[in-house]
């Protein structure tokens, strides 16, 4: 298990990414469906269903929330279901920065944390300054979690010294908050940009990293998924520092979240499976995961009009 | 060149309908369809809860849309629906005859389903006026009702006749803006599924009409029981599995209607209450002069 003391010296210098493997897109969509092919049921349905609610990062993340939208979103995470008892709490509540105030007033008391994105999100077309007084404001207003964006413009255009250098800093803002660094990899296309780019982040400091801000088609995938959780166990494999996997977007209904679980078990093993390493930055996945808890228990099938909106 | 004789038969694949597309069952599980001597007409998919579970879904995720529509619209679906099922009338008398209907029976069987659409295409856009009221009230108030559709309907479509009963059951529902899931006859499925080919090329929104093949023994529990339905209709089973309907069917309140011994061929199977038995009557008060 990582420690906070191995988080605070995350930077382990800029990467030969000449030494990057390249990836085998072939060999990593066989696996994927190899995935989506074990059969999780019954009892261990229950517990990874249990899991994935534990994992979920409650997003809202519209030009449209207003701070009842996000107190709505905070009671929705504190009572998920009310009527089952013995279920776990999300992780956290993902927000824009200006909603941070209102999460944490609304969440007083419990301990679901406050994710906020930051760094001119989703673009990440801003300056550096900028980036840093957005990343330090909702610090300040009391986020534990921040999800900084890449430059995607200058890492596509070959600028990888600049995107690592700009994490680094992001990170050094941050302070005491955990760092998720979104990759965007629908903007990224290929598997290789992706690979690389989990190194730069990783590298430069990076408590998690993610695939997507959820604005841009496609978001996760499990192949995209796969690759980065490949590289998150190579980077442990040389450095001995876990990093975190948050996919975001796209990821709604229970069975894909149950198949994106087998792939971290499978991959970086039992250390990850806990809501610490790995997470699922969505808007509607609980609902579903809760609905397939009912059904579950009661042998019946579900609907949404009888479960609090997300 | 090959002549007729030698030439390889090309057998039909017959798959069930959810959300616009044509998948096998999940569960890969399929019935042996025989023709009147015993020998194999067909294999067809034995959905399982799943596949029932999915089709759900996809008449959930329709309902909104399809409930929008204008009147006019569903209206000119069905017509739509039936002018392909006419361009196709000697494919379905062929597969009815295959499953040992008369000649004659067959073809009568087709053009009533054909004219039933026909009869509730009609209906699309004048059944709300027909059961809609204003109520006299004496205080200073519009008061009126109007129907508004269920929901997602569950239909278990009678085993005889095949085609019929199940048009027969469909054309009502999605003329009133429901969306449904529905399950095809036991004993005839052949054209029921064909029939789903017809609703694929008719400007049917995917979701809106899904249906399935298999065992009533097997699902009915699961079309009772589902919270996402809003209503059931039941056209075959004997006193002993209506209770079971109706007591599943308790626990989220959905209709139950029951059409067990309509005799579908009947000119009384045509009329506009069957599409009254899916909508929901909504009341509003309305301030006047205020």
């Amino acid at each position: 298990m990582g420690t906070n003391a191995n988080r605070a010296d995350a930077a382990v210098g800029f990467p030969d990414l000449s030494r990057v493997p390249p990836v085998d897109e072939v060999g990593v969509n066989e696996r994927v469906a190899r995935f989506q092919s074990r059969s999780i049921k019954k009892a261990s349905k229950v517990e990874a269903l249990k899991c994935i609610l534990s994992m979920i990062d409650l997003t809202t993340l519209e030009g449209q929330d207003t701070p009842g939208k996000v107190r709505q979103l905070c009671q929705k995470a504190i009572h998920l279901h009310d009527a089952m008892p013995g279920l776990p709490h999300v992780a956290a509540v993902c927000v824009y920065p200006n909603m941070v105030a209102v999460a944490k007033e609304a969440l007083r008391g419990t301990d679901i944390n406050i994710a906020s994105v930051a760094t001119a999100f989703p673009s990440g077309m801003s300056s550096l300054d900028l980036k840093l007084d957005d990343t330090r404001m909702a610090v300040e207003a009391g986020a534990s979690e921040i999800d900084m964006v890449i430059s995607r413009g200058a890492f596509l255009a070959g600028e990888y010294r600049y995107v690592f250098d700009e994490i680094v800093a992001v990170k050094e803002a941050c302070g005491d908050a955990h760092l998720k660094v979104i990759l965007e990899t629908g903007e990224l296309r290929t598997l290789d940009r992706v690979r690389r780019a989990s190194e730069l982040a990783m590298h430069a400091g990076a408590d998690f990293i993610k695939t997507s801000t959820g604005k841009i088609q496609p978001a996760a995938t499990m192949q995209v998924t796969l690759v980065m959780l490949q590289a998150i166990r190579d980077f442990f494999a040389s450095t001995g520092r876990m990093v975190g996997m948050k996919p975001a977007g796209g990821i709604s209904n229970a069975k894909l979240a149950i198949h994106y679980l087998v792939m971290l078990k499978e991959t970086l093993g039992n250390a990850w499976m806990t809501p610490e390493w790995f997470r699922f930055g969505a808007s509607s996945l609980a609902n579903d995961v809760l609905m397939q808890l009912e059904k579950q228990a009661t042998g019946v099938y579900q609907s949404a009009d009888y479960f609090s909106k997300d | 060149m090959a002549t007729a004789a030698d030439r390889v038969p090309v057998a039909k694949t017959y798959k069930i309908y959810i959300d616009g597309k044509f998948p096998r069952t999940e569960s890969g599980r399929y019935l042996a369809i025989n023709d009147k001597r015993g020998a194999l007409l067909a294999n067809v998919c034995r959905s399982s809860r799943k596949d029932f579970r999915n089709a759900v879904v996809a008449a959930r995720k329709a309902q909104p849309g399809w409930a929008k529509a204008s009147a006019y619209l569903r209206g000119q679906i069905l017509y739509r629906i039936a002018e392909m099922l006419e361009g196709r009338r000697e494919q379905f008398v062929a597969e009815l005859r295959a499953g040992g209907v008369t000649a004659k029976a067959a073809e009568q069987d087709v053009d009533r389903s054909i004219d039933r659409l026909i009869y509730f295409a009609g209906w699309a856009d004048k059944y709300q006026q027909v059961f809609s009221a204003v109520n006299p009230v004496s205080s200073s108030h519009f008061n009126f009702s109007v129907l508004e559709p269920m929901g997602v309907v569950a239909i278990i479509a009678p085993d005889e006749p095949g085609l019929l009963g199940l048009v027969s059951n469909i054309a009502p529902a999605i003329a009133g803006g429901n969306t449904l899931v529905a399950l095809a006859s036991e004993t005839e499925p052949l054209s029921a599924i064909s029939f789903a080919e017809v609703l694929h090329a008719s400007d049917v929104p995917a979701g809106v009409v899904n249906i399935l093949s298999g065992l009533k023994s097997e699902l009915i529990e699961h079309f009772a029981s589902h919270m996402d339905v809003n209503a059931v209709v039941c056209c075959e089973g004997g006193r002993k599995q209506r209770r079971q309907v109706q007591t599943l069917a308790a626990e989220n309140v959905k209709r139950t209607v029951f059409r067990i011994d309509t005799d579908w061929r009947d000119a009384g199977a045509l009329n506009p209450y069957l599409i009254r038995d899916t909508q929901e009557v909504k009341t509003t008060w309305h301030p006047i002069g205020v």
